[in-house]
């Protein structure tokens, strides 16, 4: 902090040199303007002035494309269309095309320590129960969702959710679940678990989920 | 630079005195600055006056010169009298109070009332200030409608006429302008994965530009348009990633392992983001082709995240955690500390780089789009109709 008081007045000489001069001595007083009664009409004659201006006239172009009709908003060509032209929802039931199944593994949520990604030796309880569930059947995979609290900025806590993802992949990785049968998805602080903005909250919302995906037997 | 105004002693008392070329005694007398001493969140408003003019008009106009730097104020103190004229259109005079001569005379026609009105303010924000106004500006950000549920909007930079630029109905992200088109890139969960698209706004017509395994968010289109930078974690590590503008030749750029939210330097030699090195969070910059990282200095701050390098290259602006959130500014190069400036988080320079426009937390906890001028530190919320407004990206 010591060296951060010396700089701050050092900046602000610096910024005055630059401004190219010091203090000066002025005048004292404003000049007084006249007042709304006594301005004349300023179409015709502008006030205070020896000159007679007219207003020069300024023909405003309309505004660009972007404020006019049709909305900006539009489909994809990417995005698949219905028959009828309509964008389909994605379906939330549906990952990768294959179902998810919330509510297996919801009980083996892992949670972390503020701003941290580390995997907690707690949660080794709670992992190995994933891995165990997802088992030997290779048609089962696996989803880690990876969540923040509110403290952080909206794209850190993007990132920061991916690690924890990331590092949780890595730790059953290490229990002998194949990587390949796990994805990971980031949802920053955009799906707290409890909207609270207290340390209870906090808590809670700090965390990875499991979800366990299921192979699509429906054809499309 | 060359104004001439009142400015206050006490600025006029700390100047004097880092100089060392006057006394304190001699500041006790009538001393007055008459150039504006331009310090960062510290620079004194200019005075004005305005009559003649209501409703919307003078609302546009308030608005625009408040968030630029102006403060409304009575005729006898004002530097300069803007008066308006009655009438269908929008006709105005400036006056310079002190030189006693008119500097602007407009009357205008066409478009709308609100537009003529943005641009009186523009062209009262050149006669006085010598710098082009914000008033026609354009903003894009993330608006969230419902937990879990947003769509990208862009709208004037006061928030009006607003329209949605996705209609995705998921979690939507971290928007940025293509610079000098009216498209815009940013990240929407819509595919199932956080991915990135291209979308133009003239057409509606939208392409994924990146859509690895895992993350792949916060796009920063380069300024000449030819390239794309952005947060990747298909290496294993949310890292920063620079592509051809198609998403095509992506090339990993750091391996560090906390990288967020990069940026461009005017010149597209650097990119500049927020990482972790040697147990600290700093905010860094690496060569755009690729090479050695180097460290921006924010002596003083604590957690600093979310740059944006000014298009005048000089500032980066940027969010410091320390229990909450707030807005600063350091120059590019580092050269002195960081001015803490507001409460707010994730600011986006003005194409002028005098104004930031972030995103700040209401006392109901909600958030809204805020702007905010750097030099006098005057702040105002822009217009927000419902939901959440954050991530804002000044198109420039």
């Amino acid at each position: 902090m010591k060296k951060l008081n010396l700089i701050y007045p050092l900046s602000l000489a610096l910024a005055v040199a630059l401004a190219g001069a010091g203090c000066k001595h002025g005048p004292a007083k404003l000049t007084r303007l006249p007042g709304p009664a006594d301005a004349p009409n300023v179409g015709d004659v502008p006030p205070v002035t020896t000159q007679p201006q007219q207003p020069q006239q300024v023909q405003l172009p309309t505004a660009p494309p972007i404020s006019q009709e049709p909305p900006v908003g539009g489909g994809g060509q990417n995005i698949p269309l219905n028959p009828d032209g309509t964008r389909p929802p994605s379906n939330p039931d549906l990952f990768d095309g294959m179902i998810q199944d919330r509510a297996a593994l919801a009980a083996y949520t892992v949670h972390f320590d503020y701003d941290s990604s580390v995997v907690k030796s707690s949660e080794k309880a709670n992992l190995q129960s994933v891995a165990t569930a997802l088992g030997a059947d290779a048609t089962l995979k696996l989803l880690i969702e990876g969540h923040c609290d509110e403290r952080g900025t909206e794209e850190y806590n993007r990132s920061l959710g991916e690690r924890r993802a990331l590092a949780l992949r890595e730790a059953l990785a290490k229990l002998n679940l194949d990587a390949a049968r796990v994805k990971e998805i980031s949802y920053g602080k955009d799906k707290p678990v409890d909207p609270g903005h207290d340390a209870a909250a906090w808590t809670k919302n700090r965390r990875g989920e499991f979800v366990l995906l299921h192979p699509n037997t429906a054809k499309p | 630079m060359n104004t001439t105004m009142l400015n206050s002693l006490k600025l006029c008392l700390a100047a004097a005195l880092a100089l060392g070329s006057l006394s304190p005694a001699r500041a006790d007398q009538d001393i007055v600055i008459t150039q504006n001493i331009q310090v960062l969140g510290q620079t004194k408003p200019i005075p004005l006056a305005i009559a003649g003019f209501s409703g919307e008009v003078l609302q546009v106009l308030k608005f625009d010169l408040y968030v630029q730097g102006f403060a409304f104020t009575t005729p006898d103190v004002a530097q300069y009298q803007i008066t308006g004229t009655p009438g269908e259109n929008v006709t105005g005079t400036v006056l310079d109070s002190i030189a006693k001569q008119p500097i602007l005379a407009r009357a205008y026609s066409g478009t709308t009332l609100r537009r003529q009105a943005h641009f009186f303010a523009n062209d009262i924000v050149s006669a006085i200030a010598h710098r082009p106004g914000v008033g026609l500006t354009k903003i894009a950000f993330k608006k969230e409608i419902a937990l879990g549920h947003g769509e990208i909007y862009v709208a004037d930079f006061d928030g009006f006429n607003p329209q949605f630029v996705t209609h995705d109905d998921t979690i939507v992200a971290a928007p940025c302008w293509v610079p000098g088109k009216l498209a815009v890139c940013y990240t929407s969960y819509y595919p199932g994965n956080p991915d990135i698209f291209y979308q133009s706004l003239t057409s509606g017509q939208r392409t994924i530009v990146a859509k690895y395994p895992g993350l792949n968010t916060s796009p920063a289109v380069s300024p000449d348009g030819s390239h794309l930078a952005m947060v990747l974690s298909k290496g294993g590590s949310p890292n920063i990633w620079v592509a051809d503008a198609d998403g095509t030749n992506p090339k990993k750029l750091t391996s560090t392992l906390e990288d967020s939210s990069p940026c461009w330097s005017p010149d597209g030699q650097w990119i500049c983001f927020a990482t972790k090195l040697r147990e600290r969070r700093v905010l860094a910059k690496v060569p755009a082709g690729g090479g050695e990282i180097s460290v921006i200095h924010t002596a003083g701050v604590s957690n600093p995240t979310e740059p944006d390098w000014s298009p005048d290259s000089k500032w980066i602006a940027f969010t410091r955690q320390a229990g909450e959130f707030d807005i600063c500014v350091v120059p590019a190069d580092g050269s002195i500390p960081p001015t803490v400036l507001v409460p707010g988080e994730d600011p986006s320079w003005s194409p002028n780089s005098r104004t930031l426009i972030f995103t700040r937390r209401t006392a109901g906890g909600s958030y809204a789009l805020s702007v905010l001028d750097v030099m006098t530190k005057q702040v105002k919320d822009i217009k927000r109709i419902s939901g959440n407004d954050s991530q804002p990206a000044w198109a420039r």
